[in-house]
């Protein structure tokens, strides 16, 4: 009991440290794509940035305006924060470790069906958007929350197939378990990750649905602020725009430690040495795979455009549900004639 | 004990959100306490064992279909429902109406006497048993069940097409 509280507070502590810390590295990589600093001056190259923003939004007025519809306005921003924050407790950051002679897995809670209820959560979490938009009773945000909405739950259904290829690999919905199926090495060299099994193609679709799920660019036609003011955050000021902030860069975090589990083998890696430093460099790992995404996140936002909002769904419906099928269907055929 | 005690729970929510559903005026306050008993529901599930199917309610059901529904009063713009006096005299009739149907029917559920209890836990649970049931036991009515939504779908499709 006294564990699985300490364990929540460490993960709930790191997790909100490395949103703000997403957001510096977005800000000084993004700049440095386009050819400037980035922040510079609060703090050694800046780092001292996130820390200034959280007082600001926290010193912001937070005004309420008269026309919104009071109850599903304040909700929706909690309602989005929650879901990002809950779906955090079902991920594993490594094998078992012994802390004063308590044994404990390194993960909140490890049940059957933790990748089913990652899928409800990000599920839930459209209801945030949706209801923003809707309470917020101006033309801008109703748009904004009525597109954001229909994209989350078109490439959701590209998410979930993309994930059915692990699945008949791996044969369990438990996210240890599958990390675990993906241990050992070929020929010494070559680590059995599923994105070497054959699960290439589900790899990019699972991207790809992830960035329009956490609605960033090129899917973040939505909030984007040449076309739609702000989208469905407008009427949203210092404390409730600061949860839809700090949600979209949670679900972004989420994200990256699901592809890491699922398609790059969570924190398989060289371990070496005493105890102490077996037990943390699988996080190690871990931490490096996740940061790989939150790199490649923020490049793809430097450098491509956005997409127009009949593109985006043609490319969920059209492009990317066949493909993710054909995935299943392909990788179900070679399960199968294999055993 | 605790088994009971979360069953009670999570009923008295979902009655509640039922209850509330019918009561509210606006209709996107309506959805959202359907939102409540299909997660209500889906804990109910959760207690009997019943794991995959939980998580499935919460994804489709909670997550897909009502997102829809509210997808659709949000673009139809609907209104707060007015009172008229036709639904005056439906309320004073029809709120003891349905008091005394729904306790004519626990009485007679109750009172039924079959006989069959289930062990909380005993139910197909995990996602291999529901799939050896879908696919090999259920597979007819599974694959009608997908020509159906097939069916629906173009429906909705043809219906909704715009006179060219």
């Amino acid at each position: 009991m006294i564990v699985s509280i300490i364990k929540i507070l460490v993960v709930l502590f790191v997790l909100l440290t490395a949103v703000a810390y997403t957001v510096w590295l977005e800000r000084k990589v993004v700049g440095h794509i386009q050819n400037r600093w980035g922040p510079t001056r609060v703090g050694p190259f800046g780092l001292l940035q996130p820390l200034a923003d959280g007082l600001k939004f926290i010193f912001k007025e937070d005004l309420t305006p008269p026309y919104v519809h009071k109850f599903l306005y304040i909700l929706a921003p909690m309602l989005a924060l929650t879901c990002s924050l809950i779906a955090i407790s079902l991920i594993p950051f490594g094998n078992w470790v012994t802390v004063a002679g308590v044994s404990t897995p390194l993960q909140i809670t490890d049940t059957n069906i933790g990748l089913l209820i990652i899928l409800g959560i990000t599920g839930i979490g459209v209801y945030g958007v949706a209801l923003a938009g809707w309470s917020s009773n101006s033309k801008y945000s109703l748009l904004g929350g009525l597109r954001a909405s229909a994209q989350m739950v078109s490439y959701e259904v590209a998410l979930g197939l993309s994930l059915v290829g692990i699945l008949i690999i791996c044969g369990t919905f438990s996210l240890r378990g599958i990390v675990d199926a993906q241990t050992g090495t070929w020929f010494h060299v070559i680590p059995r990750w599923n994105i070497f099994k054959g699960q290439f193609v589900a790899f990019f679709i699972y991207l790809m649905a992830a960035y329009a799920e956490t609605n960033r660019i090129p899917f973040d036609l939505p909030e984007a602020e040449t076309e739609l003011v702000a989208g469905y955050h407008t009427e949203y000021s210092a404390m409730k725009f600061a949860m839809f902030f700090m949600a979209e860069y949670s679900n972004m975090v989420t994200v990256g430690c699901l592809a890491t589990i699922l398609f790059l083998g969570g924190w398989s890696g060289p371990v070496f040495g005493p105890p102490v430093l077996q037990a943390v460099l699988p996080i190690f790992w871990f931490a490096l795979r996740v940061v790989f995404f939150m790199f490649v996140y923020i490049w793809v936002r430097g450098t491509l455009p956005r997409f127009r909002y009949d593109q985006l769904m043609a490319f969920a419906w059209k492009f990317l549900l066949p493909l993710a099928i054909a995935n299943i269907m392909i990788t179900a055929l070679v399960v199968a004639l294999r055993s | 004990m605790l088994h009971l005690a979360l069953f009670l729970i999570f009923g008295v929510i979902a009655v509640a959100g039922a209850i509330n559903l019918v009561a509210q005026t606006h209709p996107i306050n309506s959805a959202l306490s359907l939102v409540v008993v299909m997660a209500a529901l889906a804990a109910e599930y959760l207690l009997l064992g019943a794991e995959f199917l939980a998580a499935i309610q919460v994804i489709v059901y909670a997550g897909a279909i009502m997102v829809l529904f509210v997808f659709t009063i949000m673009l139809l713009n609907a209104g707060a429902e007015e009172h008229t006096r036709g639904s005056k005299v439906a309320l004073i009739i029809g709120v003891p109406g349905l008091i005394v149907g729904s306790v004519t029917v626990a009485w007679a559920l109750i009172h039924a006497h079959t006989g069959a209890e289930v062990p909380v836990g005993s139910l197909y649970g995990s996602a291999q048993d529901i799939g050896h049931l879908l696919f090999r036991d259920f597979l007819l009515p599974f694959e009608i069940t997908s020509v159906l939504i097939l069916i629906a779908i173009m429906g909705a499709v043809v219906l909704a097409r715009r006179e060219s």
